[in-house]
């Protein structure tokens, strides 16, 4: 969830678009994560795949597959809504809240992988992690994410990151999966130029 | 958002079925380690009861708390209400400690919307006369939808003392609005001709309860007023226990995923009988747990954004 949402401005130029990746290239993205988790975490033992709403959830749900894949081990995968544990709550109308689903097993000594498709200011991730917190308490928490756009406002970082993507702040970054969008795809909008 | 929630009628479908959803999420809190949430931090939740109460205070002040918000309990009994405040004084001097919401149950009905109009922050009804108790509604509404999986076109028997009863009104608005069809039951004189028609168009009445029970998916029981049993609405409690409370062997008429609901207080061997209250298909219990979950969805929604 690119944080604070994406907005395009509609002035009188036309603001420039650019694909970053193609639907083969997020999928190869998705793929070379998966081997990177089944590295770091000694085969994705031990290991909980929770998605943030609202694309987090389907890339959580493509690495468990692409995971099982590779070596047969079934990760489980889980949702957790962070529009309670949010910042700016206050800043906007009421938001809506979205389900929570942890996996049966739970996360209590387990290590726990956040997945996320834009890592943007960092506070998307400092909520997940409050949000955690009250769910249960496990042994270590990490972080995937489809795309890093940097200017970050906290002091968070990736363990896995698809592609880190120099971007202007006036600029957004776009990302559509198939599973709620139709297409794979990561788009830059440009700002004025 | 709606800004207020003074009655049922202020829900269009979309907004209730919002609350309901939110209720649902809410209600999974309950099942955690850690039972709370921090939407509403530094917000104030003034609880001002000017009737008793206990199930409808303690849900709110629970959820409430569950949402992390700070809670005040003013009730009449030990307040300057006893030396002669009115409501406005009291609704003023609330406004001066910056109340973000006042949860208001009070014997006037039309009590909440004088105070709505006399403080910045919300106002939730909890009981006004016989007016409304939208949040009972809710709550009712919830249950049924998590009992039977839906609320349109389901058959709602409201039975009893109709005329005095706020929940049956706050009811009949809301499951009108969400496409339930309601009766209403119960003797001549504790139901308005005029009710029916005046509150929600579809609303059917009916004065004997053994027809309208094989064609039900709901039966509502309102609580018998012991209050008002000099009033000569019906000749005495054991005849009307006869006519319109639910015992076992009506219980048995209901088709069989019907469920029974009681807003409470019960009179036990009055309108209900204890075989039925503690049947399976009775949610009484259900209904007081569901209760937390609907008023912490009201008040995340109230107060949880930038909505004023």
């Amino acid at each position: 969830m690119a944080y604070p949402p994406a907005a395009h401005s509609t002035t009188t130029r036309q603001p420039s678009v650019k694909v970053i990746l193609t639907s083969a290239d997020v999928q190869r993205v998705v793929d070379r994560i998966a081997h990177q988790i089944l590295e770091k975490t000694q085969g994705a033992q031990q290991t909980v795949l929770l998605g943030i709403p609202t694309r987090g959830v389907p890339l959580a749900r493509r690495l468990a597959a692409r995971i099982s894949a590779f070596e047969g081990v079934d990760v489980p995968v889980g949702v957790l809504d962070i529009t309670l544990y949010r910042d700016d709550l206050r800043q906007h109308g009421t938001r809506a809240v979205g389900p929570t689903d942890v996996p049966p097993g739970g996360i209590d000594g387990q290590r726990v992988v956040l997945v996320d498709d834009v890592l943007f200011s960092g506070r998307t991730v400092r909520a997940a992690l409050d949000a955690l917190n009250d769910v249960g308490r496990p042994a270590s928490v990490q972080l995937a994410v489809l795309v890093d756009r940097g200017h970050r406002e906290l002091p968070i970082r990736a363990d896995y990151v698809g592609k880190n993507i120099p971007t202007a702040l006036a600029e957004s970054v776009r990302v559509t999966l198939a599973e709620p969008d139709g297409v794979d795809e990561v788009r830059l909008y440009g700002g004025a130029r | 958002m709606i800004r207020h929630l003074l009655s049922s009628a202020d829900l269009d479908a979309g907004t209730a079925l919002q609350i309901l959803d939110t209720a649902a999420e809410m209600a999974t809190v309950a099942g955690r380690e850690v039972k709370k949430l921090p939407a509403l931090r530094g917000r104030t939740v003034v609880n001002l009861f000017y009737e008793d109460s206990t199930r409808t205070r303690i849900s709110f002040e629970a959820a409430a708390k569950r949402l992390s918000a700070d809670v005040i309990n003013f009730s009449v009994k030990g307040s300057s209400v006893a030396k002669g405040e009115s409501l406005k004084d009291t609704a003023l001097t609330l406004q001066a400690m910056g109340a973000d919401a006042v949860v208001v149950r009070h014997p006037a009905s039309g009590a909440p919307y004088q105070l709505a109009d006399w403080i910045d922050g919300s106002v939730v009804n909890a009981g006004d006369g016989t007016h409304e108790h939208p949040t009972q509604a809710l709550l009712d509404a919830y249950t049924m939808r998590s009992r039977l999986g839906r609320l349109a076109g389901l058959s709602v028997a409201v039975v009893g003392d109709v005329l005095h009863s706020r929940v049956a009104r706050s009811n009949v608005l809301l499951l009108s609005t969400l496409g339930a069809k309601v009766t209403l039951v119960g003797p001549p004189p504790l139901i308005p001709v005029d009710i029916a028609a005046a509150l929600a168009p579809g609303t059917a009445v009916c004065y004997d309860l053994d027809s309208v029970l094989p064609q039900s998916d709901v039966v509502m029981m309102l609580r018998v007023q012991r209050e008002r049993m000099n009033d000569s609405y019906f000749p005495s409690a054991r005849e009307y226990a006869r006519r319109y409370g639910l015992d076992g062997s009506r219980m048995r008429r209901l088709p069989e995923h019907a469920i029974v609901m009681h807003p409470g207080p019960m009179n036990r061997g009055m309108e209900i009988t204890s075989e039925v209250a503690d049947s399976p298909r009775s949610t009484i219990v259900e209904q007081v747990a569901n209760g937390v979950s609907v008023r912490m969805a009201v008040l995340y929604l109230l107060l949880g954004g930038n909505n004023r």
